[in-house]
């Protein structure tokens, strides 16, 4: 039997038996999943049923993707059993997850940019010869499924993020799948590509498939569920079903997840969950000093092939003022903070440090005037995961006073830095003299936003400043960041949630596709226009 | 795969790090030293039983040829010298993970000039001058014969791993024309080679002995001061963050390609001074086709001594017993002189092994702030 033929005949299965709505497809009992050191995911059942989104809420962390990844055949489990249509499996690995009708789709493309559309698709046959035919009818059928249009012959690279979620969406159905995992699948999303998702969501239940939506957003899991499940450190503790949902009004249910989700602590927390809330004119305008601390002036970066780039961008930040940069992330918010730190060079325009030219100098230089760059890459880039907290905490200063004299270090000196630094910036760590890869993510950016906002600075670059934080941190560090702006500090805040920026921004500019499609003031409607703003509409 | 898909880092408390105690971890960092030569040595013992061999007469001929009697250890000491130089020329890259691996390139080269402008300059300058001077030229030399490499790599990203091998190549053949034209002497035997520097012109002999010369103090005193600059040093941190994380170095505003040139002409500079030492300490002169191409087989022991340049001394002295001692064992077993190969081949094998068997270390933790030497004796969080 070909694999079309296969694959026809299960969504012919899928079809008929639809929409029963209710009829269990997966069955997780008793899982538990450790690592190193974590205990990820520990005694969880949960029960996925057909015609249903059934969303996993939880905080990072939660351990909400490692069990989905369980699923998904990516890891086992230590203890439990994963029962599909009432039989017994062991999904060992993500071929045969996709045998058992389970696919999933990651939060980052997997795609490969340089094929078509139809050869990504074509990607996991195991013919010798490719079925192209067969393939082109596969394609259509479930474009016509998901209510999709879809170029099968153009470059994956070439879609916009939305649409490429929605072939990694074929992908993941393409060999007959009944249970489809997203993971995370609105952070890479415009508003629109939000609602697209939505309506897909839908057309996909009623054809009978079981969603699984895996997400930390509040609104979301109660906007999309039909079912939500909340895991809160490794532990599922507590599922609404369709009746609970379809019976609160939305105040009501909200209270009573975060409830769930936070326990003890939501009444402390609540104020900060990411709740969708009305945040417009949130922010107070603010008296600002005219002085502008940053200016860009038609700066354009050099970029690799692949890149967006940073075009004939011009913005001035002023002293005290919090700019932010919204954006559907990779339209070259990277490139800008590099051509700002000075880790990416100009091809043309200017950048201006209190009216200082500083577009020739190195990224030493302009860390000494007190430019300071939080990367979003903090393991990657931000940290030598192998040397201590107080080491890393003076990188970006190696061979200067007073750590360093006549290039031999003073260790008491760098260790007393560090020791206060973490004292005043809460970073959870056995010492100073642990090594940065043993501490937790958040703990991470505590030291990175130690080691930036310390010794005297002017402005502050922090791209996604709180991107995979749990809630308490991120309300640290947006504080943080809110603390240094009224001591006068300049900040640029580079962020793919829109919600933050109305939170903390005074203006937030647009970028699209390396090129700021408008400058907003925040305030009521900000929010509307930032959104038109970031699929390519004119400024008015 | 997505962030949240990984292990999710533990939010709560970070005590769960069982620490191991110090004797623990400091006998981990020797089992996994000298775990590869024992099991090296055990297997090179089975290989030699399989062919017909006594074993243990093996080994007492290496320990006899190489350390208790007087000419075989001055002659071990006196190789240490060269080793130990080698050694630490790669420290100096090897922290800043970059593979210099045109040792033997440049090692000949420096010795080959040596050789060759010894017997011309002695008339010109004063003797302890001309070892100065003829130092400063293996230095030059060896630092000049990484600079194509550097270059490529620092600012073009060119695989340095190629293009110094390829360099070792040309610096071979070009060492071999050199004796044979320029600094041949012809008046000397069928064989070219340079003219052959007087004993009494060659590097100074420590008193008591009769052949160890001052190469091993200068050797000793490079191995400990470059362990000061690698770990106390503002250079020394600019090379580890290099190594540990290129990106990184970018990102707190390392000048990436300079730190790379730098370290390469470090590096072959040292290299060189161990060709010179081997020149003006034992030969006095270069015979065409010589190459004791010491390089790769002390690389894996600068790896064993974890990148450390005064922990790599034993090991560099152990290899100089070996294959000093090695001579008369192998001779005495009728076996080839190369089959030492074997044994460091096997050491490279069981190192690999172990390594894999243990858990990496990551590269730079050896820079030492007070804690660190607390966090270097503790396992990295996988």
């Amino acid at each position: 039997m070909t694999r079309s033929e296969a694959s026809t005949e299960a969504s012919e299965r899928a079809a008929m038996e639809a929409p029963a709505g209710g009829a269990a497809v997966v069955e997780l009992t008793g899982i538990r999943k450790t690592f190193p050191g974590v205990v990820a995911n520990d005694d969880v059942n949960l029960t996925i049923r057909r015609g249903e989104v059934h969303c996993l809420l939880g905080e990072n962390g939660a351990g909400k993707s490692t069990l989905m990844n369980i699923l998904a055949g990516m890891y086992r489990p230590d203890a439990g059993r994963i029962l599909v249509d009432g039989q017994e499996v062991e999904p060992d690995s993500p071929k045969r997850s996709l045998e058992l009708g389970i696919g999933m789709v990651y939060q980052h493309s997997t795609l490969i940019p340089t094929l078509t559309v139809l050869e990504n698709l074509m990607l996991g046959s195991s013919d010798l010869l490719l079925d192209v035919k067969g393939s082109r009818a596969r394609f259509a059928e479930l474009a016509g499924m998901l209510g999709v249009e879809v170029d099968p012959d153009a470059e994956a690279g070439s879609l916009a993020l939305g649409r490429q979620q929605q072939v990694e969406i074929m992908k993941a159905l393409w060999r007959g799948s009944r249970v489809l995992i997203l993971d995370e699948p609105t952070s890479m999303l415009t508003p629109q590509g939000v609602a697209e998702l939505g309506r897909v969501l839908e057309r996909l239940t009623g054809e009978g498939l079981a969603v699984v939506f895996i997400t930390h957003k509040l609104y979301e899991a109660i906007e999309l569920g039909d079912r939500v499940s909340v895991l809160k450190q490794g532990r599922l503790v507590g599922v609404v079903d369709p009746e609970a949902i379809r019976s609160r009004d939305p105040g009501e249910l909200q209270a009573l997840i975060v409830q769930l989700m936070f326990g003890e602590e939501s009444t402390a927390v609540a104020d900060v969950a990411e709740l969708r809330e009305d945040v417009d004119g949130l922010r107070r305008t603010r008296e600002l000093p005219p002085e502008a601390v940053l200016e860009l002036v038609h700066v354009t970066a050099e970029r690799k092939r692949d890149e967006v780039g940073v075009h004939d961008v011009s913005l001035d930040v002023r002293r005290g003022e919090i700019m932010g940069i919204a954006g559907v992330d990779g339209n070259g918010q990277r490139e800008l903070a590099e051509a700002i730190a000075g880790q990416r060079r100009l091809a043309a325009g200017d950048v201006r440090l209190e009216r200082r030219s500083i577009a020739t100098m190195s990224v030493a230089r302009r860390q000494r005037l007190g430019l300071r760059y939080v990367t979003d890459d903090r393991l990657g880039e931000g940290t030598v995961s192998a040397f201590t907290v107080a080491l890393n905490v003076v990188l970006k200063r190696i061979g200067q006073f007073p750590f360093w004299r006549r290039g031999v270090v003073r260790r008491r000196a760098i260790d007393e830095t560090a020791r206060e630094l973490v004292h005043r910036f809460d970073i959870r760590t056995r010492g100073v003299d642990s090594r940065v890869g043993t501490l937790s993510g958040g703990n991470v950016q505590k030291l990175l936003l130690a080691r930036e906002v310390s010794f005297e600075p002017k402005l502050v670059v922090y791209n996604k400043p709180t991107h995979g934080l749990d809630v308490r941190t991120m309300q640290a560090v947006r504080e943080r960041i809110r603390a240094q702006a009224n001591e006068g500090v300049a900040a640029l805040v580079i962020s793919t949630d829109l919600e933050e920026l109305l939170q903390l921004c005074d203006r937030i500019a647009v970028l699209f596709r390396g090129r700021v499609s408008g400058v907003v003031e925040n305030g009521p409607g900000a929010g509307e226009r930032i959104g038109q703003l970031m699929v390519g509409a004119k400024a008015a | 795969m997505t962030e949240t898909a990984l292990p999710p880092p533990r939010p709560v408390g970070e005590d769960y790090l069982e620490q191991p105690g110090r004797l623990v971890a400091a006998g981990d960092a020797l089992v996994r030293s000298i775990g590869p030569i024992v099991l090296a040595l055990a297997a090179v013992a089975a290989i030699l039983a399989a062919l017909g061999r006594n074993p243990g007469s093996f080994y007492s001929d290496i320990l006899e040829g190489g350390l208790l009697t007087r000419t075989g250890f001055e002659a071990s000491l006196t190789r240490t010298a060269t080793l130990l130089l080698i050694a630490v020329g790669l420290v100096v890259v090897f922290r800043a993970n970059i593979w210099n691996l045109g040792i033997d390139g440049q090692f000949l080269l420096a010795g080959v000039l040596v050789a060759g402008l010894g017997p011309d300059l002695r008339g010109v300058l004063p003797n302890a001058f001309l070892l100065l001077v003829l130092f400063l030229v293996a230095i030059v030399v060896g630092a000049l014969w990484t600079v194509v490499p550097a270059f490529l790599r620092a600012y073009y990203g060119v695989n340095e791993i190629i293009t110094t091998l390829m360099m070792t190549f040309i610096g071979i053949n070009l060492a071999n024309l050199l004796i044979k034209t320029t600094f041949r002497d012809f008046a000397s035997t069928n064989v070219p080679q340079t003219s052959v520097l007087p004993l009494d012109e060659r590097l100074p002999r420590l008193p008591e002995t009769r052949s160890v010369h001052i190469g091993i103090l200068v050797a000793l005193a490079l191995a400990f001061l470059v362990q000061y600059v690698m770990t106390r040093t503002s250079f020394g941190l600019r090379l580890n963050v290099l190594g540990a994380n290129p990106r990184a170095a970018g990102h707190f505003g390392l000048s990436v390609p300079r730190l790379i040139i730098i370290s390469f002409l470090v590096s072959g500079g040292i290299v060189g001074m161990a060709g010179a030492t081997e020149i003006l300490g034992v030969w006095g002169y270069v015979r065409a086709d010589w190459n004791p191409a010491f390089g790769l087989t002390v690389v894996p022991l600068v790896f064993l001594a974890r990148l450390n340049a005064i922990a790599v001394i034993p090991f560099v002295a152990l290899l100089a017993v070996l294959s000093i001692g090695g001579d008369l064992a192998t001779r005495r077993a009728e076996l080839a002189n190369d089959f030492l190969l074997v044994l460091v081949g096997l050491i490279l094998i069981f190192m690999a092994l172990t390594e894999y068997l243990g858990r990496r270390r990551a590269l730079g933790g050896t820079y030492l702030t007070p804690g660190l030497v607390a966090g270097l004796r503790r396992r990295p969080h996988p």
